[in-house]
């Protein structure tokens, strides 16, 4: 028997051996009866379940928007949730966002409306104001959404109400460094413990952010058991740098890494800007990423691009290989029963970086194609080229045939013309509903194109950085 | 004044605390029943096995329907052509109900429901406009509506022009999905709670599926989370399964579809494909003009009649055709029966009228809004419809004139034209749309509605109407009707749900008509009421009926003042009646759709946008950098709730032209079933700058305080942006060739298009 304790809208609470795969979307509206928080997608699209979930990081008080719908319950243990319900005083005063949604308009039919709070809130007490980021994982059918952006603007440097308290103290009570066994759940407390407890339990699931996991809960119907929960993981959360690069845990959410490439590779930050949204970048892990081997992650492009190695963990033994060996074949990936990805390492370079992610739309969508390139020129020959897709094979893969196509040339237009014909010879993709396979082969070709253009100072670019 | 003030949404402070409670929230005792459908994985056949044997055997199922287990009508059609609630042998597409799982819970249904062995005989489905043609597979023969004789008319013209134009269907995306509950009542009755547009349908067709009359079924719906058309027929299926359930154990039973079910088993906005053939003189001016529009149905009739007719009705748009003919064919498919969509057809016939006036413009090397100003409706004889009706509200001319200068069209133009000259890889375009939209339902009979208005005797006022709350804010504006009769502050009417039991026999809240036709039913009973206090008042203070005036500081009666709690409280003990209902039906209106001829819609709303955007011609992408809009929403009942219908329709009708893209595969299936893989627009996609203006000017004929109905109009000016980026594209290829841009425009549908204008097609 075991227990998670973890606070709701700054109330204790301590269940026993939940259903380790309850999302806390179900346990609040039926259990609960806290209805506020809704339904719109069970997938982690639309935003309107979205909660605010506070934890000590680094001893740091910090709020993150999150999905309730593909949040488990075990995920809860330790931190502090706060839905619709708990943001106004308990006299019924409005919260300035809440405040503001009501004086600009910013609702129509009021679903997804809970969310859009929920994001706003977790945006003022974090005071982030980049609001079509902040918003963009909470979907708006009926107003266009200009409203809640004036919503935004208007509360956005509203003093803090002095009804919410700090969690910080609460957090601290909540902290334990033992393993929680739950009935067929495991929440192991640091990275030997996982490794000890996996190899003997192979057939378990692994679950960090639950971003893939949580779909196959929520619309496969699929039981998974054992589970284990990675997010108690201190010690695989770790971002490390020294002279060789970057070391980066497995269970660093895409959120920091994020802010760790806004100055090391820019371009990569910009991806993962454009990576799901707040609420699944705030859960989702990079080891994540990379392990469930999808043909279109968009980390892995950027990361074989940059040549970054995988560590993989079974029990007390390691192994490390170059990340593109990983991806053997369509969800097939080198990894043993048992084993799980501990670290991922980028090597130190001068940022040469270019991302192209393609996609119906700009935000919150899975590519189309996703390319990354890393190309060393140098006296205005081509000396290095690293450059992955995703999207254009069953893995996430490097374009070879491009890459020697250009490797020992001239950085010129005609040696881009000249190459364009080795994507074809690299890569057959396959239409589907996200784009045809013409599409993508034209649109991969020209990506180098663009990658050239940009290069030479011409706009190119619609959306991030340097958008005209 | 109550009316013509921007009042927030009356249940704002409940949306914000997340204390707005939609059907899925209402709390049920336990014990309740869950229900969820097994459906079909096959597009066309015949059922040959079902074998519910795991279904039944699956943990918290009590019970498995079939068709053979209805007691009484199988049938959800909103049409006179029945539709069935589970199949009966035939299966029309994928996704359709085969059967109903009766579960402890929401999950253990749902799960349940995939446990079927289920065999069907499978035969050729009919997917596509092409394979419907071939198959000769139609909901009823063509309908032709004409005026004048085109044929010689663009023979004759000294320009001839003929184009196709694909135009994609839209997935509502309501957020709140389908759902509903029923509770059994005592001898047989039932009441149903349901996210419905149409309380009254989903009471009929509840009556009729468990043999009772209409009197003994009790239907609600408090609020949506979105309708746009979708809940018109669609909730239908949900609730009749409730009913049924909760009748057959006597306990209550709810129902709600997990997003990917319902995308996969309800319907969406119509795919159409539109031909035509246009003869202009040599200034673009139209002589003649042909359209024949296809329009993909789906399975089974439910709205598509009246949604193809409606398509033709706005093939003309704001412009005048000397000679027309409009041809349209209803096309039986294997895919979800496309449904009702804000527009209703509408925004379909104006698309492939736009698509003519750019077409002209490009072809003569024009501005295309010279083009549509030269071709717009003005007096005698250039103000006659296709349908024979004549347009007497016309205010498009003056709209897109105020428009153009506003917002700088001509010198923006110019402006882009430079800055495309210097960006090689980025390209601008920039177009004006504008919008016509006749409002009434074209079924004329459909055009009445009921109010009921009480006063009690403190003074505080409850108002109901037959509409129903999607979000549009029809209850608040509904409501400031009646603070504005008795001049109350708006807090002092209590809005409440809309039940077949206080207001009977309404018609679904659609066609825009919803402040309308409620807006003048609730002015009728607040007159009434009115009408008697004023009455008793004059007796009883021994006064002139002509000297009492309500007042926001409360009742003066000749020289005195009284506050209206006190007026009431003595009504009420002088025994006046402080209850009535109010009723109107619109005037003026008749159709006969056979004949494409009479005046189907009391008046027309206008509007207008120009958008402009930028296109990466590498990859396809685009950008929305502005839009400006100026539209008629006549002496507005409440600016705020209108400048939102508007920001929020024209977003909408972006979507659909843009990014929202629905995807089967060869065997029917439906690819985009999920925000994962359908693409409605997100924060970001919305216009970078968002202008939009209200016209300033009463509607010509005698609606609610001269208001004009707003939901559906303003989708259509979403056009503009699927002009502008064809305009855009034109940019990259020499000129010579017209980019012949289908809808939706994805990212792969421009780039495509923009290497057919640089000579290299793929």
């Amino acid at each position: 028997m075991g227990q998670i304790r973890f606070l709701l809208n700054n109330t204790p609470v301590t269940l026993t051996d939940p259903t380790p795969d309850a999302t806390l979307l179900d346990w609040l509206r039926e259990t609960k009866r806290l209805t506020g928080t809704k339904e719109g997608c069970n997938e982690g699209d639309c935003g309107a379940c979205t909660v605010t979930v506070s934890a000590l990081e680094d001893d740091t008080l910090t709020h993150r928007a999150l999905n309730a719908c593909i949040l488990f319950l075990p995920q809860l243990h330790g931190k502090a949730i706060r839905t619709v319900e708990g943001v106004a005083a308990p006299d019924g005063t409005l919260h300035p966002v809440q405040e503001a949604m009501v004086t600009h308009h910013g609702s129509q039919c009021g679903f997804c409306t809970p969310g859009f709070v929920m994001s706003l809130y977790t945006a003022h007490r974090d005071g982030r104001q980049d609001f079509d980021d902040v918003l963009a994982g909470n979907l708006c059918r009926c107003t266009g959404y200009a409203p809640i952006i004036r919503a935004a603007k208007t509360s956005a440097n509203a003093p803090t109400p002095d009804w919410e308290q700090d969690e910080t103290d609460a957090l601290r009570a909540l902290e334990s460094p033992e393993d929680i066994a739950l009935e067929g759940a495991f929440l192991p407390a640091n990275l030997d413990s996982l490794a000890t407890w996996y190899a003997a339990n192979p057939d378990a699931t692994l679950v960090a952010g639950a971003t893939d996991v949580g779909l196959w809960v929520t619309k496969a119907l699929r039981s998974p058991r054992p589970l284990a929960f990675l997010h108690r993981l201190r010690d695989h959360q770790r971002i490390v740098t020294d002279d060789t690069g970057i070391t980066i845990g497995g269970g660093v959410t895409l959120s920091r890494l994020r802010g760790l490439m806004t100055t090391l590779h820019p371009d990569f930050a910009e991806l993962i800007r454009r990576y799901g949204s707040v609420q699944v970048r705030n859960a989702a892990t990079i080891g994540g990423n990379i392990a469930n081997g999808s043909p279109i992650g968009d980390g892995p492009p950027a990361l074989i691009a940059l040549g970054a190695t995988l560590t993989l963990r079974h029990g007390p033994t390691r192994r490390t290989m170059p990340l593109e060996e990983f991806f053997l074949d369509y969800g097939h990936q080198d990894r043993a029963p048992g084993e799980f990805v501990e670290s991922i390492h980028i090597p130190t370079q001068p940022d040469r970086l270019r991302c192209h992610k393609l996609s119906k739309r700009f935000d919150q969508d899975i590519s189309a194609v996703c390319g990354c390139f890393n190309i060393t020129v140098e006296e205005g020959q081509v000396t290095q080229a690293r450059i992955a897709f995703g999207g254009m094979a069953g893995i996430p893969k490097r374009a070879k045939r491009v890459e020697g196509a250009l490797i020992g040339n001239p950085w010129t237009l005609e040696t881009i013309q000249a190459t364009l014909p080795a994507f074809a010879e690299d890569f057959t993709p396959l239409s589907d509903m996200r784009a045809s396979a013409q599409y993508r082969l034209k649109a991969t070709q020209n990506m180098l194109l663009r990658t050239f253009h940009e290069d030479q100072g011409t706009p190119t670019r619609l959306v991030g950085k340097g958008a005209a | 004044m109550t009316t013509h003030k921007p009042h927030p949404h009356d249940s704002a402070p409940l949306h914000v605390t997340g204390a707005a409670r939609y059907t899925d929230d209402v709390p049920l005792p336990p014990g309740t029943l869950h229900l969820a459908f097994g459906t079909s994985p096959v597009a066309a056949g015949t059922l040959t096995t079902l074998d519910l044997n795991a279904v039944r055997a699956a943990p918290g199922v009590l019970d498995v329907l079939t068709a053979a287990d209805l007691p009484h009508a199988n049938d959800v059609s909103p049409s006179p052509v029945p539709e069935p609630l589970l199949a009966t042998g035939t299966v029309h597409y994928i996704g359709q109900p085969l059967f109903l799982v009766v579960a402890d819970s929401h999950l253990n249904a749902r799960k349940a429901a995939r446990l079927a062995q289920i065999e069907i005989a499978e035969t050729e489905p009919v997917l596509s406009i092409e394979d419907a043609l071939k198959a000769g597979t139609t909901l009823e023969p063509p309908l032709t509506f004409q005026h004048g004789d085109p044929a010689p008319a663009i023979a004759s013209a000294p320009r001839q022009i003929s184009g196709r134009i694909e135009i994609g269907g839209q997935e509502h995306f309501y957020l709140e999905g389908q759902s509903a509950f029923a509770i059994p009542g005592e001898g047989g009755e039932v009441t149903v709670h349901s996210s419905t547009q149409h309380p009254t349908e989903i009471q009929h067709k509840v009556a009729q599926a468990l043999g009772l009359p209409y009197a003994q079924v009790h239907s609600q719906v408090r609020r949506m989370g979105g309708g746009f058309g979708g809940k018109e027929s669609q909730g239908n299926a949900l609730a009749i399964a409730c009913a049924l359930a909760a009748q057959k154990h006597q306990r209550p039973a709810k129902m709600r579809y997990d997003r990917d079910d319902d995308f996969i088993i309800t319907g969406k906005r119509h795919d159409f494909r539109i031909d035509y053939t246009v003869g202009t003189d040599d200034q673009g001016r139209i002589r003649g003009i042909e359209f024949t529009q296809y329009c993909r149905c789906g399975w089974s009739n439910d709205l598509s009649l009246p949604v193809a007719d409606r398509a033709m009705l706005h093939a003309d748009n704001t412009y005048y055709f000397p000679h027309v003919k409009i041809e349209s064919h209803r096309l039986r498919t294997n895919t979800q029966s496309a449904t009702a969509f804000r527009g209703f057809g509408g925004p379909q016939g104006m698309v492939g009228i736009e698509r003519v006036m750019d077409h002209i413009a490009h072809t003569l090397g024009q501005d295309p809004v010279e083009i549509r100003q030269k071709n717009l409706y003005g007096p005698a004889p250039r103000n006659v419809t296709p349908y024979h009706m004549t347009v007497e509200d016309n205010i498009a001319p003056a709209l897109i004139d105020r428009l153009a200068q506003t917002a700088d069209y001509t010198d923006r133009k110019s402006k882009i034209a430079a800055w495309n000259a210097q960006s090689p890889i980025l390209k601008r375009g920039l177009a004006l749309t504008p919008v016509k939209f006749g409002i009434s339902f074209t079924l004329t009979h459909l055009n009445q509605a009921g109010a009921l208005v009480h006063i009690y005797s403190d003074g505080s006022i409850h108002l109901n109407h037959g509409g129903t709350e999607m979000g549009q804010g029809l209850n608040t504006k509904v409501a400031q009707v009646a603070a504005q009769v008795f001049q109350r502050p708006l807090s002092a009417v209590k809005i409440t749900a809309t039940d077949t039991g206080k207001v009977p026999n309404t018609s679904a809240t659609a066609a825009s008509s919803g402040s309308d036709l409620n807006g003048m039913a609730c002015k009728a009973a607040c007159d009434t009421i009115r009408t008697r206090l004023v009455d008793f008042a004059a007796q009883h203070w021994q006064t002139d009926a002509a000297k009492i005036q309500f007042t926001p500081d409360g009742v003066q009666i000749g020289t005195e003042t009284i506050a209206f709690k006190d007026l009431i409280a003595a009504a009420y003990m002088h025994r006046i009646s402080l209850s009535a209902t109010g009723f109107y039906a619109t005037p003026k209106i008749n159709w006969d759709r056979r004949a494409g001829r009479g005046r189907p819609f009391l008046y027309f709303a206008y509007g207008a946008a120009i958008t402009e955007v930028t296109i990466d011609t590498l990859t396809g992408e685009y950008r929305i950098d502005r839009a400006d809009i100026l539209h008629d929403v006549g002496n507005s009942l409440n600016p705020a709730l209108d400048i939102g219908q508007i920001e929020g329709g024209y977003v909408q009708g972006v979507g659909w032209l843009t990014t929202e893209e629905l995807v089967w595969d060869a065997q029917g299936a439906l690819k985009t079933h999920a925000p994962s893989t359908y693409k409605i627009p997100a924060t970001s996609d919305r216009p970078r700058i968002f202008n939009v203006a209200l016209w300033e000017g009463e509607n010509a004929e005698a609606t609610i305080y001269r208001s004009k109905a707003v939901g559906e109009p303003p989708l259509m000016l979403g056009i503009s942006a699927h002009m502008a980026l064809s305009d855009a594209v034109a940019q990259t290829g020499d000129g010579t060739a017209y980019p012949n841009l289908d809808a939706p425009a994805t990212p792969e549908r421009i780039l495509r298009a923009v290497n057919a204008q640089q000579g290299q097609p793929w």
